[in-house]
């Protein structure tokens, strides 16, 4: 009886796919979404998630508590050299909580950016030989970093509940905020794994571009020191919105989400479905020049 | 039955031999590229890479349920076909239509994570393969017995042994149950006993009526799982043909030179820093010849020209039947002394000869490849259809009986017979 049963599996799943013809030919210029695809392979992100997790702090001494030491380890740098030695203001709330609330998000862009620009590379072993949607690679890699990102998340929990600070009533639009903090990592990301691809330079870029972008975004300085002028190009980096709006949802400082906020979530967008485009250009050569 | 499976059509693929051999580009390559090519156009030869077909004009069909073998020598195309059918690269010109699921197998354990145990490495090879997480739970069972690691299963794949890694990559692939499965060369890795169970999964498979195509260099395995094979040189599709037909064809084909075999400098990779220029059969008077008496000792010359200095070189010979299987293998340097003697080989051109004794081989066609390697450090050339040549068996032990016999070796043995005592009846 045993026997029988994987030529039962094989009808039922004939019938279900009898009809799926696929047909592969050369393709030119920009290539359709496919997201279809992307949904048939949603388990693989999930299985691809969970495998970069159990991967990532395996054989650490300090396991999952990197999730928590890199950013609250930075706040405390943050907090002796820029709170305390330069005097930067933190718009009423001690400065620990301050940079705290905005290096949160910040780690899960940051590290979700360097995960995703060497997915591709790093899995190449996987891309000469099996097909999958590609763009399950970086997707994933931001995925893993949500759950860090919820673990240090705990950490500022009990620092609100140390600096006797309660949230806001605002605080249900944390989740759109992290939407937009993921939305803006992924597109950038699949920007940058495609191009990583073709040109290794990415691998020494990154650094500095995770730098500067820090430094353009309000994490050591309330966004309020920006001269009013400029405001609306500093609005074009989605991280600002974040940021900004992070702070407004727990601490209640800052400005509530406006025109600001909707610059930033329009970059966001945009870099992500641009992005998508991209990668779905280069697709194709990624076999062949991994 | 007798509906399409897989179409391909004029089918051609082109790789830049300078980017897939630099691997990959720097920004500047690319920008000073541009600029040069604007520059100056006339000399496109000097800017434009120079590119290979891996693939040229290939059309063939696959009906559904058939089992279609492909051979070919290394660098032939073989790769790059199942590449292109399994959807991970992209063609240059023509078309593939492709009606069902497709498993490919192009490497045995892609995706396997050596940090993960057996158990999680299931799911996620799975997953990788395609499989829906239902499918892997209903199949799980089956691929643990079929990888024989129920008492590892719980432990880091990175822990298990070379054989229980590659049983458990099988098994997890063999139970995808696609309508068409595509494997290359997965019975180039293993012991016999892994060789045995995945050519038995993978006629059962056939036996399904699903199609399978299936690359080896194994003749005797395409001989017992096909019906038809493709044969493919250079990129083009040779002949397609009753698997016995095909695997005489490509065994023959363009190796029988009188006993010697002459490489073309087109089949050589020129960076080697070993260079062979010939192989050929001489019998004991030194003359070339392509079929020699069992009865007779003969030997096999190898000519090669080093470039530069190698250290623990060894310059040997694979002995092959006609249907691909091993019969010896051989280097010149086996002799502990003479490995010591030979530590380091200078630049120049060698010979490597070696005796074959009278009363070893039985008749029939033989293969002899050729391989020149340092021991784990480095191969500098291989082929293992380097030359083919004939033994006549006549005059050989036991050749009043005009029977052929079974194997490829037919040594002349001292037998004693000996009376012990009277049977009284």
């Amino acid at each position: 009886m045993v026997s029988r049963e994987p030529s039962k599996n094989f009808l039922i799943m004939d019938k279900k796919e009898k009809d799926r013809k696929l047909i592969i030919k050369p393709s030119y210029g920009w290539a359709a979404l496919n997201l279809r695809d992307l949904w048939l392979y949603r388990e693989l992100i999930f299985f691809m998630t969970w495998r970069d997790l159990k991967v990532r702090y395996k054989q650490t001494l300090l396991g999952a508590s990197w999730a928590i030491l890199q950013p609250f380890l930075t706040m405390v740098v943050f907090s002796i050299f820029f709170g305390n030695l330069a005097k930067v203001p933190s718009d009423g709330v001690p400065y620990p909580i301050f940079s705290y609330t905005a290096l949160i998000p910040w780690t899960l862009f940051s590290k979700a950016l360097q995960d995703a620009s060497r997915s591709l590379v790093a899995n190449s072993h996987m891309i000469t030989k099996i097909y999958f949607p590609r763009m399950i690679l970086p997707l994933s890699s931001v995925m893993a970093g949500v759950v860090d990102f919820l673990i240090a998340f705990i950490v500022l929990l009990g620092m609100m509940v140390f600096y006797n600070i309660f949230p806001t009533v605002n605080v249900w639009v944390l989740p759109i905020f992290l939407l937009l903090a993921l939305v803006t990592a992924v597109g950038i990301g699949l920007w940058l794994s495609a191009l990583n691809v073709l040109f290794r330079d990415i691998n020494y870029v990154l650094p500095f571009l995770t730098q500067f972008w820090m430094y353009l975004t309000p994490i050591a300085y309330p966004s309020s020191m920006v001269p009013s002028k400029w405001q609306a190009i500093y609005a074009l980096n989605p991280m600002t919105g974040v940021v900004e709006g992070f702070r407004w949802a727990l601490l209640g400082t800052g400005q509530p989400p406006g025109i600001m906020t909707l610059i930033s979530s329009i970059v966001a967008v945009v870099l992500l479905v641009s992005g998508m485009f991209y990668f779905r250009r280069m697709e194709r050569l990624f076999a062949d020049m991994v | 039955m007798g509906q399409i499976a897989i179409k391909v059509n004029h089918l051609g693929k082109k790789y830049a031999i300078g980017s897939s051999i630099n691997a990959y580009r720097t920004l500047r390559e690319t920008i000073s590229e541009r600029f040069s090519i604007r520059k100056q156009q006339p000399q496109t030869s000097e800017v434009f890479p120079e590119y290979i077909w891996a693939l040229k004009d290939v059309s063939f069909e696959v009906k559904k349920g058939e089992v279609l073998g492909i051979i070919g020598r290394n660098g032939a195309g073989k790769s790059t076909l199942l590449k292109v059918l399994s959807h991970v690269t992209e063609p240059t010109e023509g078309l593939v239509e492709i009606h069902g699921r497709v498993g490919s197998l192009l490497e045995v354990g892609t995706g396997f994570h050596p940090e993960l145990t057996g158990r999680e490495n299931i799911y996620l090879n799975g997953a990788i393969l395609g499989m829906k997480k239902n499918d892997i739970e209903n199949k799980f069972d089956g691929i643990v017995s079929f990888a024989e690691i129920e008492k590892f299963i719980d432990t880091p794949v990175k822990r298990y042994s070379s054989g229980m890694y590659l049983r458990l990559a099988f098994a997890v692939a063999a139970h995808l149950e696609p309508e068409i499965l595509v494997v290359d060369e997965v019975l180039a890795v293993g012991d016999a006993e892994f060789q045995r169970k995945c050519l038995g999964k993978m006629s059962d498979v056939a036996k399904q009526g699903r199609t399978v195509l299936f690359v080896s260099h194994n003749m005797s395995a395409i001989l017992r799982l096909t019906e038809e094979t493709l044969v493919i040189d250079k990129g083009n599709l040779l002949l397609r043909a009753p698997t016995a037909e095909a695997v005489d064809y490509y065994l023959s084909r363009g190796l029988t030179q009188e006993g010697q075999h002459i490489w073309q400098p087109d089949e050589i990779n020129q960076k080697s820093h070993f260079t062979p220029v010939a192989i050929r059969i001489l019998d004991r008077n030194g003359y070339i010849l392509e079929t020699v008496r069992s009865t007779e000792n003969f030997s096999i010359e190898i000519e090669y020209i080093l470039q530069k200095p190698i250290k623990g070189l060894r310059v040997g010979i694979y002995l092959i039947t006609s249907h691909g299987e091993f019969v010896f293998t051989s280097f010149d340097t086996d002799d502990t002394e003479k490995f010591e003697t030979h530590a380091i080989r200078k630049a120049g051109l060698y010979h490597s000869r070696v005796n074959i004794p009278a009363n070893i081989l039985n008749g029939g066609r033989y293969i002899l490849g050729i391989n020149a390697s340092s021991y784990r450090i480095k191969t500098y050339f291989h082929d293992e259809r380097a030359l083919a040549f004939n033994v006549d068996h006549s005059g050989a032990p036991g050749t009043q009986w005009p029977e052929s016999r079974l194997g490829p070796i037919r040594p002349a043995l001292e037998w004693e017979i000996k009376k012990i005592k009277n049977v009284d009846k």
